[in-house]
């Protein structure tokens, strides 16, 4: 287990280094520079400043220096909001947007197992019909047109709940509730598929065959294999999580880390690029990493060591 | 097997479907009655009337012409990423799985990487190098659905390599290229054209997430993203504005889906995982 750890630890360096690296340089490559706004700068003004910021020396050594302060714990601070921290900037937008996430992963686990279970149990009934074209239609409705359609229906025609913002409880319900049908539609699906499967395994019909009721067959013996393939799932659905964030984000207007993501790239504000790349870094590697311990919990089979 | 799919009728409405969409896409200019840059052809913003059957924008541009030709973007987009990430993806994971060790070691590392990138920070980056155009689109969905494919052609690989078919094409002394690509490859076409079809509907999709974000081709060109993007602002006055573009959407989707479906049904009856993707 220790040296499974090292191992994915090790390769997670790798990769997560390469995204740094690559960010950094990949961004420096774009035309324009942080400066170049609706104003022009007098020449000396423009040298000035990039002297201040350290613009204007090589790109190595800038790197360099930006990563000894990432080493002392510090972020810079923005060039577009002046003299803020980037920080405090991510401090203050990440709460909102891990706590949509969150919500969303969890309803969308819950919701998602609990459809799938029903609609394999109560197999070819109308609750397996309409669980699953609700499932279908997760999967293939763009996440902005389910949003439409649910501000429609709950503020503009019911009036139930706020169209937008980010303020108290209700005004969550209807960003969670977007971004969680897509991952909640695809769980839902899988659920079904491999818990049907093994439903047609030898050891179900042993288990059967002891005389134990079927409510403890399907979810004592049958559901727990079923899940496996619903963990493997997890990894991409956390990183679909995070661009539909994005997108959700911006509809409902959350003051969450995705407004950032692209008008920083935009105003060219390098420190609070960097600082976006790291938390979504950090935030997916550590999904990643969840999951695989996951599977050894669920299934005592699978051996980390060997694997990988 | 002819048979099979011809009984199907998932897959033979699902196909029905999508061949249409595919040939008012390449007609668009005939079937559409207005051009899609057409400024004040009617009233601005007027919701839909037997005139114009989906409404008009903002600037009183027929919105159904618009998704017509949105949709030759959309369903361009959607086709030549997944015939990028099928090519590379194969390549690489055919190559990673049947020589193995250091080889695959190495590959896989470079998968994981780009599978770790954050799709929207790299769609941002292309854009700001190569502009924002059908390229820069292309490339940062390419980009990061091609370690999908590997990852699916890998494992087939891995199973297949060890097959009494491949053993007698060693024992007949046959080069491992002509081994891997005329005839491990040919047998695992099944699995990989499922995958294909279902990564199709997901590049669509990301696209239209791209377009929607801003990131996407810009005005007057426009994708079903795009689309919705415009209608977007006047949500709650306008809805025919996010609606209509987001339907076209839908039905896209729907017959992707279905033909995946039928055709996993039909050609790899083993596997049973469904559409699993990220966006």
């Amino acid at each position: 287990m220790f040296q499974f750890l090292m191992k994915r630890l090790l390769q997670t360096f790798y990769t997560f280094a390469f995204l740094i690296v690559a960010t950094f340089f990949l961004l420096r490559l774009a035309p324009g520079g942080p400066f170049d706004g609706d104003k022009v700068w007098p020449p000396e003004v423009k040298a000035n400043i990039d002297a201040k910021y350290g613009l204007d020396r090589p790109l190595v050594s800038q790197f360099l220096s930006w990563a000894a302060d990432l080493a002392r714990g510090d972020l810079r601070e923005s060039f577009h909001y002046i003299g803020t921290p980037v920080r405090e900037i991510i401090s203050e937008a990440l709460p909102p947007s891990l706590l949509l996430g969150g919500w969303a992963l969890l309803i969308a686990l819950v919701m998602g197992i609990a459809l799938g279970v029903l609609s394999a149990w109560k197999r070819r009934t109308w609750l397996d019909f309409s669980a699953m074209f609700l499932a279908v239609s997760g999967i293939t409705l763009p996440t902005f047109l389910i949003a439409t359609l649910l501000v429609l229906l709950f503020s503009s025609y019911l009036g139930w709940l706020p169209p937008a913002l980010w303020e108290d409880r209700k005004s969550m319900v209807l960003p969670v509730l977007t971004l969680s049908f897509r991952p909640l539609a695809i769980i839902a699906r899988m659920t079904r598929t491999t818990l049907l499967e093994v439903l047609h395994a030898d050891f179900i019909r042993t288990a059967h065959s002891k005389g134990l009721t079927e409510t403890r067959v399907l979810f004592k013996h049958a559901l727990r294999n079923a899940l496996i393939p619903v963990v493997t799932l997890l990894a991409p659905i956390t990183a679909s999580l995070i661009t539909g964030s994005y997108v959700v984000e911006t509809i409902f207007q959350i003051p969450g880390l995705g407004q950032h993501f692209v008008t920083s790239v935009i105003d060219r504000d390098y420190p609070l690029v960097m600082g976006m790349t790291l938390t979504f870094g950090v935030v997916l590697i550590l999904c990643n990493l969840a999951v695989d311990l996951t599977y050894g919990l669920i299934d005592p089979r699978i051996r980390l060591e060997k694997d990988s | 097997m002819r048979n099979r799919f011809l009984q199907d009728k998932r897959f033979l409405t699902s196909s029905i479907l999508l061949a249409a969409l595919c040939v008012l896409a390449l007609i668009a200019p005939i079937a559409a009655p207005y051009s899609y840059d057409a400024v004040g052809v009617g009233p601005n913003l007027a919701p839909p009337s037997p005139q114009f059957w989906m409404g008009t924008d903002v600037l009183g541009r027929d919105l159904m012409s618009r998704i017509l030709f949105g949709a030759r973007v959309s369903l361009a987009v959607g086709f030549c990423t997944a015939a990028f990430s099928l090519v590379l993806g194969t390549i690489t994971g055919a190559v990673a799985g049947y020589f193995g060790g250091r080889t695959d070691r190495v590959l896989m590392t470079v998968v994981d990487v780009f599978s770790i990138f954050p799709m929207l920070l790299l769609a941002i980056l292309v854009s700001l190098v190569l502009g924002r155009g059908f390229a820069g689109i292309f490339l940062s969905i390419g980009l990061t659905t091609w370690v999908t494919q590997a990852r699916l052609v890998r494992a087939l690989v891995l199973q297949a390599r060890e097959l009494p078919y491949v053993e007698a094409g060693r024992a007949i002394g046959l080069s491992h290229p002509s081994i891997l690509f005329k005839h491990i490859l040919p047998n695992l076409l099944g699995p990989m054209v499922v995958s294909l079809t279902f990564q199709i509907p997901n590049n669509i999709l990301t696209e239209s997430f791209l377009s929607f974000t801003g990131l996407g081709l810009q005005p007057p060109y426009a994708s079903w993203g795009t689309l919705a993007n415009e209608g977007f602002r006047g949500l709650l006055s306008y809805p025919h504005l996010m609606i209509f573009p987001g339907l076209a959407l839908f039905i896209t989707m729907i017959g992707f889906h279905f033909l995946g479906d039928s055709l996993r049904d039909i050609l790899d009856p083993k596997s049973s995982i469904g559409s699993h993707t990220h966006s």
